[in-house]
């Protein structure tokens, strides 16, 4: 639905802007072409490694390793999982739900949920290309300890 | 070719690896084969209208623009603009890095970069409609209430943290991507 509403937000700008400078837009589908091409290696990379990666933790290898374990321990294989794990939020969410039916506690769940939405891992090297070394990591590093944040406050809302 | 073989090398050394895990284990390398076959036609579907966005913004925004919008000075403005632009894309985080750099090369603050990072990441529209249908409103209104200051908080941290120089750097390195 959104993807849908991306195209026709990108087709209409597009439309517009051949119509104001037909030069420029060939100069503007050039740049967008030219900066896919520039991260095309990384992005392959960071598919393939989901690949093998979500191959070996499969959704009930997941489930296994933070359904059962409760508490800070619980917590803390659930914010690793998260870290490392890069799930889009349409297979995520019915996973983290249906790990709440087989017992894991809110506050997994949500450090789950959180670290695998902030914290990437996999991405860090292109986040490095773009931002370096010192920015990527702190951000990643914030990110993971707000985590915990959130998963206290939804402890909290959510008891 | 040696060009190119040097820039995939990486993508390159991860297929080797790839086929000899399903050399060793055929279901967990058939498996992820799917899972990346799967992913690459989720991304190339996704991806399009996300660079072509990146284009339009490169050609039709000027320096001047984007520094009063999202620059040094842009104040609350810049912060409202940069959640607003993180929150109604689509599409995975990695492809938002590309548009950081856009961004950055065109005079953004470095926190509002982060900070539309930050929302990209958290905080998109249809997620957070997704969220809410599958693990209850009170859940995802929890989190989002929570990550709003979260992501302003990671994002002047970081900043920070970082001195002039490093900084000054980064914003090289911008323009240098994007040549």
């Amino acid at each position: 639905m959104f993807t849908v509403l991306m195209y026709v937000v990108a087709f209409g700008f597009l439309v517009l802007s051949f119509i104001k400078d037909k030069k420029k837009t060939f100069l503007a589908l050039k740049k967008a072409w030219k900066s896919f091409e520039n991260i095309m290696p990384q992005f392959l990379s960071i598919l393939v490694i989901i690949g093998i990666m979500l191959a070996v933790l499969s959704p009930e290898v997941i489930s296994g390793l933070i359904g059962e374990k409760s508490g800070w321990l619980g917590m803390l294989m659930a914010s690793l999982i998260g870290s490392i794990t890069l799930i889009p939020g349409f297979v995520a969410f019915p996973l983290a739900s249906a790990l709440l039916k087989s017992g894991a506690g809110f506050m997994q769940i949500a450090v789950f949920i959180s670290t695998l939405m902030m914290v990437g891992i996999v991405t860090i090297p292109l986040e490095i290309k773009y931002f370096g070394k010192k920015a990527a990591i702190l951000r990643n590093s914030l990110a993971f300890v707000f985590s915990f944040i959130v998963a206290i406050a939804i402890g909290v809302v959510l008891r | 070719m040696k060009m190119l073989l040097k820039r995939y090398k990486y993508f390159l050394v991860l297929l080797v690896i790839n086929i000899v895990v399903y050399g060793l284990y055929p279901s967990v390398g058939q498996k992820s084969i799917d899972i990346t076959w799967s992913n690459a036609l989720e991304m190339l579907s996704v991806i399009p209208p996300i660079f072509i966005l990146l284009g339009l913004l490169d050609v039709w925004v000027q320096r001047d623009t984007m520094i009063k919008l999202m620059g040094e000075k842009s104040g609350v403005l810049g912060v409202l603009i940069a959640f607003f632009l993180g929150s109604a894309a689509a599409g995975p985080l990695y492809a938002a890095f590309p548009i950081a750099g856009v961004f950055l090369q065109k005079g953004s603050k470095f926190s509002n970069v982060l900070i539309f990072i930050g929302a990209w990441s958290t905080t998109k529209i249809p997620m957070l409609l997704f969220e809410a249908s599958s693990m209850g409103w009170k859940f995802m209104a929890t989190r989002f209430v929570i990550d709003i200051p979260g992501i302003m908080l990671i994002a002047y941290i970081t900043e920070k943290l970082l001195n002039e120089r490093e900084k000054q750097h980064i914003y090289e390195q911008a323009s240098f991507n994007n040549e």
